[in-house]
């Protein structure tokens, strides 16, 4: 039983971070047609964003000697302003560029983020201790779970209970769920087209931070591709969700993390390297499946 | 000074010229029906007002302001409102959701909760089904929405593209009695497209008759829905 539950928190914990991230991805595709790998960068970004620029390996802390309740704020924000302004700089002159040209934009973009990092603060990684006193693991039905893991999964529940709120009872939500399903009709009915993208990427880029905080305080470590594999693991769950779909991002971000930490419980000893492989081959699988991802968005069909 | 001015408005897909030097002019409170046979560029004159597509040459001005050139959101905030060919429903957003969503550049917020009552009312079926999802509505349904829809954003100016498709007979009617009735009480301008003269000659008002992206004959509707010369130029006989 309280193996049972370990492996519970376990799976939903690492697939909160994934869910997290997806959900960052398919907000910027619905609206703007765009896989943003940058993504992964930005949450990079908002982690060194709290140390101190030197090329030791100790990591000096600046703002990340604040109090959480300043902390927290501050790296959301700027989370939210790098992703802004990558719009703003870059994104917005290639809105009527196709996808790909988009996509490898993006790319660039993410390795110009990284080789600024690289240039201040150099390529190894760095030890951040941010409130190691979370490590401690709390009892619940007899089964120790870090206390981290427990906020990591509260905080993915209230963000996304946050976040649907915004989507379905604020007006920039009504526009942004408009926009990501006919983009020129929600313009012809007078929804900014600026206004509704740059607020899908400042909080995509609010939950690049969010994943920033999780992953450094989990990991202890600062390093320049940090974001990588999530991003990575992130993006092939919004496709198998349903590239624009938000639930489908969220649900595969989750199953996908689940799935990793039950194959790294349940397979054989020797099998246990190859993880990765099963599982890749089930998202292969999956996609045989179902092309167009399992939550594809039912968009309006003509009929007459 | 009129409300709506297109001014010598040329338009390109790639290659294909869809308009070739179209002019229309429209003053408040008017009715104007523009016919044409397929192809004839009907709903590429729409976009472009609409600013859905872009002039390769020539201007538009609706209320004084150039709006070729200006993105979509601008021109709705001037009193432009469109039922695009294709009807366009967000089909993830519920009835209600769809018809409020135009009314975020209102002036008149306190217009809109008696608006909407009049939407529902010529429209009961709306009502009926307000919180459901807006995609499992059947293809004359909605056609109903997207006029509704069109309407909340309390337009000077209404444009809209076949609003006879997929409706019955009787529902076209009363989708005609309440824009003539807003046209009459608050001076809504009526732009419509229809593939054919019938309702131009019921309803009355000016007449365009779009062929090949060129107007080729121009008057008072009923007048020309009577003539032969109308059929003539329809089908394109007696050009060389
Ligand atoms: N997006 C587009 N890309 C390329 N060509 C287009 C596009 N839209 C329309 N056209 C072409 O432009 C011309 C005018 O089309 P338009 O839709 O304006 O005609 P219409 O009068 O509305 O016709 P219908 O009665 O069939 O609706 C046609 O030859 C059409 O094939
Ligand atoms: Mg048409």
């Amino acid at each position: 039983m309280t193996a049972v539950l370990q492996i519970l928190f376990d799976a939903l914990a690492v697939g909160s971070i994934y869910a997290l991230g997806a959900l960052g991805i398919a907000l910027i595709f619905g609206v703007m047609r765009l896989v943003n790998f940058a993504h992964g960068d930005y949450i990079a970004f908002c982690v060194f964003a709290m140390l101190v620029p030197s090329t030791d390996v100790v990591a000096i802390v600046l703002i990340g000697k604040l109090p959480a309740i300043l902390l927290i704020p501050i790296i959301l924000l700027i989370g939210a302003v790098i992703s802004v302004l990558s719009e703003m700089l870059v994104f917005r002159h290639l809105r009527n560029a196709n996808p790909a040209t988009m996509m490898i934009c993006s790319f660039a973009l993410g390795f110009v983020i990284q080789h600024v990092l690289l240039m201040f603060y150099s390529s190894r990684p760095k030890a951040i201790n941010l409130w190691s006193n979370l490590s401690l693991p709390v009892e619940i039905f007899g089964a120790r779970i870090p206390l981290l893991q427990l906020l990591t999964i509260i905080i993915t529940f209230v963000i996304l209970v946050a976040l649907m709120w915004f989507l379905k009872r604020t007006r920039y939500g009504l526009e942004m769920r408009a926009a990501a399903e006919d983009f020129t009709m929600a313009r012809m009915l007078g929804v900014r087209a600026n206004r509704v993208i740059m607020t899908a990427f400042a909080v995509s880029g609010l939950l690049a931070a969010s994943i920033g905080l999780i992953l450094a305080t989990q990991t202890g470590v600062a390093d320049i591709r940090m974001g990588m594999p999530i991003m990575l693991v992130a993006f092939v769950a919004t496709v198998i969700g349903g590239l624009g779909s938000l639930p489908g991002a969220v649900i595969c971000g989750l199953l996908i993390g689940a799935a990793s930490v039950l194959l790294q419980v349940f397979l054989p000893l020797d099998a246990r390297p190859f993880r990765d492989a099963f599982l890749y081959s089930a998202v292969i699988l999956c996609l045989l499946w179902r092309p167009d991802g399992i939550f594809a968005p039912r968009s309006a069909k003509q009929r007459v | 000074m009129s409300l709506l001015s297109v001014r010598d408005i040329s338009v390109h897909y790639g290659q294909l010229a869809a308009l070739r030097g179209v002019s229309i002019s429209m003053d408040e409170g008017e009715t104007l029906f523009v016919t044409g046979p397929n192809g004839a560029g009907k709903s590429t004159l729409l976009k472009a007002i609409a600013g859905a597509v872009r002039p390769s040459s020539g201007s538009i001005s609706l209320a004084d302001k150039v709006i070729s050139g200006q993105p979509p959101e601008q021109t709705a905030r001037l009193g432009f409102s469109m039922v695009p060919e294709g009807r366009h429903v967000f089909g993830s957003l519920t009835i209600e959701e769809n018809l409020r969503l135009g009314t975020g550049i209102r002036a008149d917020k306190d217009r809109i909760e008696g608006d909407l009552e009049t939407v529902y009312e010529v429209f009961p079926m709306l009502a009926e089904r307000k919180d459901g999802q807006a995609g499992v509505l059947s293809g004359g349904q909605q056609q109903m929405l997207v006029i509704g829809r069109a309407l909340m954003a309390g337009p000077k100016l209404i444009a809209i593209d076949e609003p006879s498709l997929g409706l019955a007979p009787k529902v076209i009617d009363q989708v005609y009695d309440t824009l003539l009735k807003l046209r009459d009480s608050r001076g809504l301008t009526l732009l419509i497209v229809e593939q054919s003269s019938t309702r131009a000659m019921l309803t009355g008002g000016r007449m365009v008759l779009l062929r090949g992206g060129k107007i080729v004959l121009e008057g008072d509707a009923r007048e020309l829905a009577n003539d032969e010369s109308l059929r003539r130029a329809y089908f394109g006989f007696g050009e060389h």
